[in-house]
């Protein structure tokens, strides 16, 4: 289904609302940010001084979503726009371009060293980067100090307080690294391979030691061939990898059928490109991590 | 040779059931879909399974990844688009196509508004349409168990909607059943795309019940002979496209669909009954 010729309609309509009521004024700054777990990290470091509005909402895939005329408006009236990088939302520069947005751009991972990874889709293997980088903590870290110096720019007044906020923050993340580091260390070595049904995990696999694999390749957007489900139980098999993972974000039915086909049993949920609502598991940065880590022990220590 | 086609059956069960469940779809969908093409209502599988998308949604927000109040939802709106356009054909004057455009235009719009109002943006398409490589043993037995009611229904009214395609006005001149029999046959094309939807994916439902039907044309001349190369044409079709997936890597509703387009292609042009090749030689006149 083209829903592009609406999307643009669309687009066009919210530009024209957009400027005719981006004069308003706000004592707060506003800040637009694409996808939850970054909304989350600019709220914990803004705090009251900045709101904060999340395009790609808990729950929501940022691989493949489709802006809202609702979500042009929110850019053109905002100071701030962080995103992710690493080409994660291949749909914002359209949006960008469209709603007139005119404040600054924030790219949440600068500095942070990029892992790529090989998708191979109709056989043909292409390397890419893999924009899941606040999978790890470390990276977490880079991020909070990326919006940190953002925020500061566009509001100097506020400079005591998100530097306060950050400090605190920071602190936070780096307590949960340590935490991710010692549960994950307990495991044997041979038990640390999973399966997840969206390649995700890459940088927390390299930060935590565990190795990831996934049937799909980095994007939701493909369909899984026969040959694919095929090497997957098969290396399942050979590697007597214990467990394999669903994501908030996918379909799990085919790894439903992949886990009853081998002995790997199915671990509980893992959100990996969005947080879930307010009364979910994971509704921040953090709590994803802690909800992660617990589901990944439960299911790998023997 | 026989190694390379039965070896992924034998080693993975996914494969297995894939296969079992295409090929009772393929019992199942090709004789609807002959039907359909005699009674030149090929295109309806293609807006039928736009009308479902509402009652499928609905089940979805109610029941969760349901496949029962999936399929029940679906059902009820496809039968509701169904019936409304008949009953709208037989009242005015509006033909049976532009009021079943009409009728499932709105729907689609109704699946539409409430997918988006869901808010969340995950690929709804996504979940609500199976894929051939996950399927279940729900949606196994679902589709199964509609083959099973297809055929028992469709041998049950064979006659009469034999009668119905060729010669419409003598049925309804010579017997009160013409209606009936028109409404169990839309409630089996519901039936059949709702059962395919869900276990198998949009592309599969409306293509497995089609193109074989189309492509037997070119082979059988009675009705009874289209359905039967219908059936096998569907069964090699999808044998063939879920080992062509497996070895040459390529996804697998496309590759058995495509599958049933090279037979219709190849059948154009070397069918027996009304081929290119056949209509091109020029043949002797039968002489006494």
């Amino acid at each position: 289904m083209n829903k592009r010729p609406f999307l643009r309609a669309g687009l066009a309509l919210a530009l024209f609302l957009g400027l005719a009521s981006g004069a308003e004024a706000a004592d707060k700054l506003k800040a637009v940010a694409s996808f939850s777990i970054l909304g989350d990290m600019v709220k914990q470091v803004g705090g009251d001084r900045v709101d904060v509005v999340t395009l790609v909402g808990p729950d929501g895939d940022a691989h493949v979503y489709e802006p809202t005329p609702a979500d042009a408006k929110n850019l053109a009236s905002s100071q701030l726009l962080f995103v992710n990088g690493l080409a994660f939302e291949g749909w914002m520069d359209r949006l960008e371009k469209s709603s007139g947005f005119n404040g600054k751009t924030i790219v949440a991972s600068t500095g942070v060293k990029p892992r790529t990874m090989v998708e191979e889709e109709g056989g043909t293997p292409e390397t890419i980067t893999d924009p899941h980088a606040w999978q790890d903590l470390g990276n977490g870290k880079l991020y909070v100090i990326n919006i940190r110096d953002g925020l500061i720019a566009a509001d100097p007044d506020g400079k005591a307080v998100y530097e306060g906020n950050a400090s605190k923050y920071l602190g936070e993340v780096m307590q949960e690294d340590d935490a991710v580091k010692g549960a994950l260390a307990k495991l044997s070595k041979d038990r640390r391979k999973i399966i997840t049904s969206h390649d995700a995990f890459g940088y927390f696999g390299a930060a935590y030691g565990l190795e990831v694999i996934a049937p799909e390749g980095v994007s939701t957007e493909s369909e899984a061939s026969a040959q694919d489900v095929a090497k997957i139980i098969r290396q399942i098999k050979a590697e007597h990898i214990p467990a394999v993972f669903m994501e908030n974000i996918t379909d799990h039915r085919l790894l439903d059928q992949i886990a009853r086909e081998t002995d790997a049993k199915i671990g509980g949920e893992l959100y990996t490109d969005a947080l879930s609502g307010p009364d979910g598991p994971a509704p921040t940065y953090l709590d994803m991590f802690r909800h992660n880590v617990g589901a990944l022990t439960e299911a790998l220590s023997s | 040779m026989i190694d390379a086609v039965t070896q992924p059956f034998i080693e993975f069960a996914f494969m297995r059931r894939a296969l079992v469940g295409c090929l009772a779809l393929s019992l199942g969908a090709p004789p609807i879909g002959v039907f359909l093409m005699l009674r030149r209502m090929s295109l309806m599988g293609d807006a039928m399974s736009h009308a479902i998308l509402p009652g499928a949604a609905i089940g979805f927000l109610v029941a969760g990844l349901s496949l029962p109040a999936m399929s029940l939802g679906g059902f009820v709106a496809g039968f509701a688009v169904a019936l409304a356009s008949g009953l709208v054909a037989r009242a005015t004057i509006l033909r049976e196509d532009a009021s079943l455009a009409a009728f499932y235009l709105v729907s689609l719009a109704l699946g539409v508004l409430i997918v988006s109002v869901r808010g969340s943006n995950i690929d709804l398409l996504h979940v609500l349409f199976g894929s051939v490589l996950a399927l279940d043993d729900a949606a196994v037995m679902l589709v199964a168990g509609i083959t099973t009611v297809t055929l028992m229904v469709l041998a049950a009214i064979y006659r009469p909607l034999v009668l119905e395609c060729f010669d419409p006005q003598f049925l309804r001149s010579a017997s009160s059943l013409s209606s009936p029999t028109h409404f169990t046959f839309l409630v089996l094309v519901v039936l059949n795309l709702v059962a395919g939807f869900q276990a198998l994916g949009t592309l599969m439902a409306v293509g497995i019940m089609l193109l074989p039907a189309v492509a037997a044309r070119f082979w059988a001349e009675d009705v009874s002979g289209m359905i039967l190369v219908a059936v096998l044409i569907a069964f090699l079709s999808s044998m063939t496209g879920l080992l062509v997936s497996y070895y040459a890597n390529l996804p697998t509703g496309p590759a058995i669909i495509l599958t049933c387009g090279v037979v219709y292609l190849l059948s154009i042009l070397v069918g027996a009954r009304g081929g290119l090749i056949y209509r091109l030689v020029p043949r002797k006149h039968l002489e006494a």
